[in-house]
Parts: C-alpha cells; sequence; structure tokens
C-alpha cells in the first residue's frame, strides 16, 4: 500500500524537478500578492497587524489553486492516468500519492516563506510561529480538496476557472480556522482551538478527498 | 481465459454494437477490424474496465473483471504512449514498471530498450525524441512484460517496416508462452505463433 503511494510521490516530485517554472511561479505569485498589500496601504503597523492573517490566507488559497488544473490534466493527456487506472491498486491510493506530492511542491514552500512576509505585517514572533504552523497544517486540505475539484473538471475547457468557482467555496473552512489561529495569538487569546480545527479538516480531507476524486477520474475516463 | 457475452456499447445516441461475445483461451490472439468509428478502442475500454458496458459481462478466469487481481494480469497500451516528456526513456521504463508493480531492474530496462532500438538515448528526455521513437519507448514495456493478458489498441501505428517485424516476434513469443492478447489493427501483421482470431465489428 506504501509502496504505491511513494511510487507515485517519487515520479511526481521528479517531473516537478525537471519542470520547476510551475513551482516557482505559483510561489512567487504568494510572494508578490502578500507583499502587494504592505505597499498600498501604507506604514500602518495597527491595521497591517489585523490584515496579516486574511492577506496571508487568501494568497495561499489562491497560489494553491494555480497549480490545480495541471494536477491531473497532464498525465489525461499522455495517457500516463489510464495506466494509474490500471495498476493494480486502488486509484484512491494513487490520488493519495499526487496530493501529497501536490502539496510538497506547492504548500509546503508556501509555508517556508510565510514567515518572513508576515516580517513585513509587523507580525510577532508568536504570531509567526503560528501563521507558519497553520499554513503547514492546513495547506494539506487544500490540495486533498482541490483535487476533487481538479477530477471533476478533467478535459473539460475553461476548467481552470471552473476549478476555482468549484473548490474556493469548500476552502472557506480551512480560510476561517487557518486565518482565526493567527488572529487569536494576535490578540491575545491562543490560537490552538483553531489548529486542532485545522488538523482535523487536514486529516479528514486527506482521508476522504482521495476517493472522492478516484471516482471522478473513472467517469473522466470513461 | 477471457469471456465477453452479450456486450453492448452506446456512446452517445448511438449504439455501436450488441450481442458481441467471444472466448478467447491461452495461446490465443484476437484480432480486432472494423471501419473507423465502429467501437474498436470502445470494446477495448470495456475489456480493460475503463467503460461499463451497457449490457453484458466480461469474465477473466471465471472471475468479474472488476477486482484488482484483474488488473495485476493486464497489460494495456493505448493509442496515447502514456510516457512523461520531461523523463528519459530509462527513467519512463522503470517508473511505469513500478507503478504497475512488477519488478524491473535497471539491466532489464537497458536491454529492452536496446531491443527497440534506442541504445544510446537512454538519457535523453523524450520530448528530443521522434513520434515513432516516443511509440517505441511504449512498446519497450512489452519486452520484459510477463502478465498474461496484453490488450494492444493500433500497436503498429507510427513503426517502420523493421519494427512492425520486431513487434510481430515479441508478440507471437507472448502467445508461445500461453499468453493472451487482444488488439485492434488497420494493417494485417502476420504473426508466426498462436491461434488467431479475427472479429469484425460493422
Amino acid at each position: 500500500m506504501f509502496k504505491i503511494i511513494t511510487a507515485v510521490i517519487g515520479r511526481d516530485l521528479k517531473l516537478a524537478m525537471r519542470r520547476q517554472a510551475d513551482i516557482v511561479s505559483a510561489l512567487f505569485f504568494f510572494i508578490i500578492v502578500v507583499s502587494l498589500f504592505p505597499l498600498g496601504i501604507g506604514p500602518e503597523p495597527d491595521l497591517l497587524r489585523k490584515l496579516a492573517p486574511g492577506v496571508l490566507w487568501v494568497a495561499a488559497l489562491l497560489a494553491t489553486m494555480l497549480s490545480l488544473p495541471r494536477l491531473f490534466a497532464d498525465d489525461h493527456r499522455d495517457g500516463t492516468l489510464e495506466q494509474l487506472a490500471l495498476a493494480p491498486h486502488p486509484l484512491g491510493l494513487v490520488v493519495t500519492g499526487k496530493v501529497i506530492a501536490h502539496w510538497l511542491v506547492s504548500g509546503l514552500p508556501l509555508a517556508l516563506v510565510a514567515p518572513v512576509l508576515g516580517i513585513q505585517f509587523d507580525l510577532s514572533a508568536d504570531a509567526l510561529i503560528v501563521l507558519t504552523f497553520a499554513i503547514l497544517i492546513g495547506t494539506p486540505a487544500l490540495s486533498g480538496i482541490g483535487a476533487i475539484g481538479a477530477a471533476l473538471t478533467l478535459g473539460l475547457r475553461g476548467g481552470g476557472v471552473l476549478v476555482s468557482l468549484l473548490v474556493l467555496p469548500l476552502y472557506i473552512p480551512v480560510l476561517i480556522f487557518g486565518a482565526g489561529a493567527v488572529d487569536a495569538t494576535v490578540t491575545g487569546l491562543g490560537g490552538e482551538g483553531h489548529l486542532s480545527l485545522l488538523a482535523a479538516l487536514t486529516f479528514a480531507s486527506l482521508g476522504f478527498a482521495p476517493w472522492a476524486t478516484a471516482a471522478a477520474l473513472k467517469i473522466a475516463l470513461e | 481465459m477471457l469471456e465477453a457475452d452479450n456486450l453492448e456499447c452506446v456512446r452517445g445516441e448511438r449504439r455501436l454494437f450488441a450481442g458481441l461475445g467471444f472466448r478467447l483461451k491461452a495461446g490465443e490472439l484476437l484480432y480486432l477490424q472494423g471501419k473507423n468509428g465502429s467501437g474498436k478502442t470502445s470494446l477495448l475500454r470495456m475489456l480493460i474496465g475503463l467503460l461499463p458496458p451497457e449490457a453484458g459481462e466480461i469474465r477473466w478466469k471465471g472471475q468479474s473483471i472488476k477486482s484488482d487481481d484483474f488488473r495485476a494480469d493486464l497489460c494495456y497500451l493505448g493509442h496515447l504512449n502514456a510516457i512523461k516528456e520531461e523523463l528519459t526513456p530509462l527513467e519512463n521504463l522503470l517508473a511505469a514498471a513500478r507503478l504497475a508493480d512488477e519488478e524491473l531492474s535497471d539491466d532489464d530496462a537497458l536491454d529492452a530498450l536496446e531491443q527497440v532500438g534506442l541504445a544510446g538515448r537512454e538519457d535523453l528526455a523524450c520530448k528530443f525524441l521522434s513520434q515513432g521513437q516516443k511509440r517505441r519507448v511504449a512498446l519497450a514495456r512489452l519486452v520484459k512484460e510477463k502478465r498474461p493478458l496484453w490488450i494492444l489498441d493500433e500497436p503498429f501505428v507510427a513503426l517502420d517496416v523493421a519494427a512492425v517485424d520486431w513487434l510481430a516476434g515479441i508478440i507471437s513469443g507472448h502467445l508461445q508462452r500461453g499468453g493472451l492478447a487482444v488488439m485492434t489493427t488497420h494493417q494485417l501483421v502476420d504473426i508466426p505463433a498462436g491461434t488467431v482470431r479475427e472479429l469484425r465489428l460493422s
């Protein structure tokens, strides 16, 4: 069971390394969008501190969205998806591998740069740690839920826009608890409760989303 | 071993075929023939379990083909090559084997690539290869393939004469070992071994 998941992760990471433009463009999108806000709003630390969690999380959602349409589209176009569906394993495991690989190249880099970007918003050290942690445990849920949308719109024209319409509403809980965790830390309430709910969302979506995605992929392959 | 009963295929509003059935035993090859759009590829996709038939049933070794066991016995080569342009031929072969849960050593993979005439190009990304060479990378999978059921969709397309002969040899070797094969083709290629059956869709 783990063999197939690691095989898929290994292949997808190797492909991502050969095509670094994809990773770099989503990361730079995140960096630039987040950095535009302090420039646009001006040097008002109180306002910036209030805006920071929301801005960083919305930018993280959008950056994750950028790479979603290609999650299955390339494999679909060159016929590899058929071969994956015909592998002697449940398709859900293959999808789990692809979701983890997607998180490693899209979610993890966001978490790594988030503390640096947070400094621009004059966040305290505590808040920066919670922010990094929240993005780290929240983004796997984004990859998991996003995979369902990517699979449902596979092979459709204008699939990219459709993915956003389909997936962004489902991202709202992650956004609320993710931004809430940082917000609660800034106001001194403590973000543990939000972080636990965020972790619960991630586990639930990593457990269920691959199977829903697999069902959608089977329909797309008919 | 492979049995199909009373299959019916409807694509969109059109019924492509109905009441189609066949039995295929070890060492037998089934040639699917028919015009473009007669449902050859649809039938193949039913046989591999990706397209559920409108009616009828397909069994492998007496079991329905919906199980994981069936897929462990199946090797499918579609009209798409299923190779990654960014990876080299060697990496493609090894990745495909690993995903299909098959053992394939580096030496075996290199040997397979040499047989399909790609010696010296193992480390070149597939996007630099010609159409025919990419097809050869896809076909290289068959060289070391031990699974008993091969389903091939137009395997001879984009191949030169020498490669067609080579592939016919590979398929006869498979049939001689007691394997089964189902394939569609427009050019009739003589397969020297095994029992050849034909099914014409119209």
